[in-house]
């Protein structure tokens, strides 16, 4: 009974008892989302366009913020150095596009999958040497991005709060989503790239240029990667070791489907805050620590009832 | 009557030649795999306004052909000139930019996409508003999807697939599935159409179907039209003039009833007694 009353009731009057305390667990969830969102995001949109799993993703947001802390460093101005940095993103998805996607066209997509493997490590690899190996710190003032807290009152006493550089990342993630969205639903182009997704051969046909189309997508996530760069660079600091939260886009893309932007944002803030609330209120039991693995978990659950995710592509197929 | 005159609308693209002029003209072509050789010295043409049918037994490299023409393949030999003008190494898209469009043998669909949006994605083409006005999803952009969609509608009303506009194309069956193919292939607004087996694998209403559609196109749109086809009646019934062709080579060409008579032609379907 005493298990039972820990896990199923315990947990919940403590919310209950600290309510600013349980606001403040879900704020912080709710801005790890965000960040596993945008993630997610970038793994999204090339995997929509060109069906490959970009295993490249988390070594691009590293190089994004290396590069531009490395241009920084070396006296540009900090805003100079964010548009140039847009620009060797640009350059980056040319070069994708040029040496590694089409001369491998209409291959199978796990020979796509590692190639982009082989892009992780070429861009670990070139970054080390451009930059150097060690962690740098963001220039999150000079790009203009606000620093300070502000505290809310809950109850009586209680306090929640907000970094304001969480509040940026939450309203810079949710602009891009719903430009994104848009993009992909409504639009010649983004009905091209969802065509090149699903028959490369029957895309070409009807005259969308596949060159074309990729080295869009590929930008794209660049500038997906340059913003989870710059905004999860700001909460820690701009390292390899960014490189690893790539995997945690893996459960945020199967909870929310690999083909669904809004999907990655839900799946995101699902990921984030639940890991969050179940480390907080339920890790004690087992002695703490399930956040690292509470992720993967809820993906299998969501693997077993629901394979294509919340919001994914329906699988069809005619036998 | 009404309807009539929107279909000729669509077909606006006027490419300066007369019924009846050369629009593609194919001179020596060869092709090979390795050391196969899949079309050996072939040249015939293909006249604005007719529908010219490309038959053989399978293997003889009728799929190659429509390859060659539109782009996916580039022959090692010969020379191919579209509206007058000799292409060298054309890419699909390129193709498609000049006004050839195709439909695939084995049904070539965006299956997760409605009926709708695959159409729509044969506009591609059409559709030239700027990436930043696209992003946006505003003023210039929207109205050009909305002028666009209107045509699809047309091309949807020509081909009675109204019913199926919302759904993924992946649930629908054959028959409807090739329809679509077209529908898309229309919404190009080609000058040549291109149909590797438009009807394979059908039943005789669903080909009586299609043959009519073949025959609005060519006659109200006045596309120029090449089609592979294996059923035989269907081949005589419609097209203009025929090419044969077996292992690669070219053995018949001329209308159908030359064809019919022709010995090769006989031997090559029926088979030499040796």
């Amino acid at each position: 009974m005493d298990i039972l009353y820990a896990i199923l009731v315990d947990p919940f009057v403590q919310m209950v008892e600290l309510p600013d305390f349980f606001l403040q667990v879900l704020w912080e969830g709710f801005v790890a989302g965000v960040l596993y969102a945008l993630i997610a995001l970038g793994f999204v949109l090339i995997y929509k366009a060109s069906g490959v799993f970009n295993f490249a993703q988390g070594i691009m947001v590293v190089f994004a913020g290396l590069t531009l802390v490395g241009l920084h460093e070396k006296g540009v101005p900090a805003y100079l150095a964010l548009i140039l940095t847009i620009g060797v993103m640009g350059l980056l998805a040319l070069a994708v596009e040029r040496f590694v996607m089409r001369p491998l066209v209409n291959q199978p997509d796990i020979i796509l999958l590692m190639s982009t493997i082989g892009l992780t490590y070429f861009l670990v690899g070139f970054g080390e040497f451009v930059f150097g190996g060690e962690p740098k710190q963001m220039i999150t003032t000079e790009l203009g991005l606000p620093t300070g807290s502000t505290a809310f009152e809950i109850g009586d006493g209680g306090l929640l709060i907000l970094q304001h550089i969480d509040i940026a990342a939450a309203v810079i993630a949710i602009i891009m989503v719903a430009v994104l969205a848009v993009f992909f639903n409504k639009t010649r182009i983004g009905r091209a790239l969802r065509a090149v997704a699903d028959d490369h051969q029957a895309a070409l046909s009807v005259g969308i240029s596949l060159n074309q189309i990729w080295a869009i997508v590929w930008f794209a996530a660049g500038i997906v990667a340059l913003t989870t760069g710059i905004m999860w660079g700001a909460r820690s600091d701009v390292s390899f070791a960014l490189e690893i939260i790539a995997f945690k886009a893996l459960p945020v893309l199967i909870l929310g489907g690999f083909t669904s932007i809004p999907g990655a944002i839900v799946g995101g803030l699902i990921i984030g805050v639940g890991e969050k609330i179940g480390e907080i209120y339920w890790g004690p039991l087992v002695g703490g620590g399930i956040e690292s693995w509470l992720a993967y978990m809820i993906a299998l659950i969501f693997l077993l009832f629901r394979p294509q995710g919340l919001f994914g592509e329906r699988i069809i197929e005619r036998v | 009557m009404n309807a009539r005159v929107k279909h000729v609308e669509l077909h606006a693209d006027d490419d300066g030649l007369n019924p009846g002029d050369v629009m593609l003209k194919l001179e020596n072509v060869s092709l090979s795999f390795g050391g196969v050789k899949a079309i050996s010295d072939i040249s015939f043409d293909i006249l604005k306004g007719e529908i010219r049918a490309i038959i053989g037994p399978n293997g003889a490299g009728k799929t190659s052909m429509l390859n060659v023409i539109n782009g996916f393949y580039h022959p090692q030999q010969g020379v191919i000139t579209f509206r007058g003008q000799a292409r060298s190494r054309m890419q699909p898209y390129e193709a498609a930019a000049s006004g050839i469009a195709r439909t695939f043998q084995n049904v070539a669909l965006f299956k997760g996409m409605s009926t709708l949006d695959n159409i729509m994605s044969g506009r591609t083409l059409k559709m030239n508003k700027n990436f930043f006005w696209q992003v946006l999803n505003i003023g210039p952009a929207r109205n050009e999807e909305i002028e666009h969609r209107l045509k699809v509608e047309e091309i949807i009303d020509f081909l009675e697939i109204q019913h199926i506009r919302k759904t993924p194309v992946g649930k629908l069956p054959y028959g409807l599935q090739k329809r679509v193919e077209l529908g898309r292939a229309l919404a190009m607004e080609p000058d040549l159409l291109l149909l590797d087996e438009p009807m394979a694998g059908m039943n005789l209403e669903e080909k009586e179907d299609m043959s009519r559609f073949i025959l609005d196109v060519n006659s109200q749109m006045g596309t120029t039209i090449a089609l592979i086809e294996h059923d035989m009646g269907v081949v005589m019934d419609i097209s203009d003039r025929v090419v044969v062709l077996d292992y690669g080579r070219k053995i018949g060409d001329g209308t159908p009833q030359d064809v019919k008579n022709n010995q090769d032609v006989i031997d090559a379907y029926l088979g030499v007694s040796h």
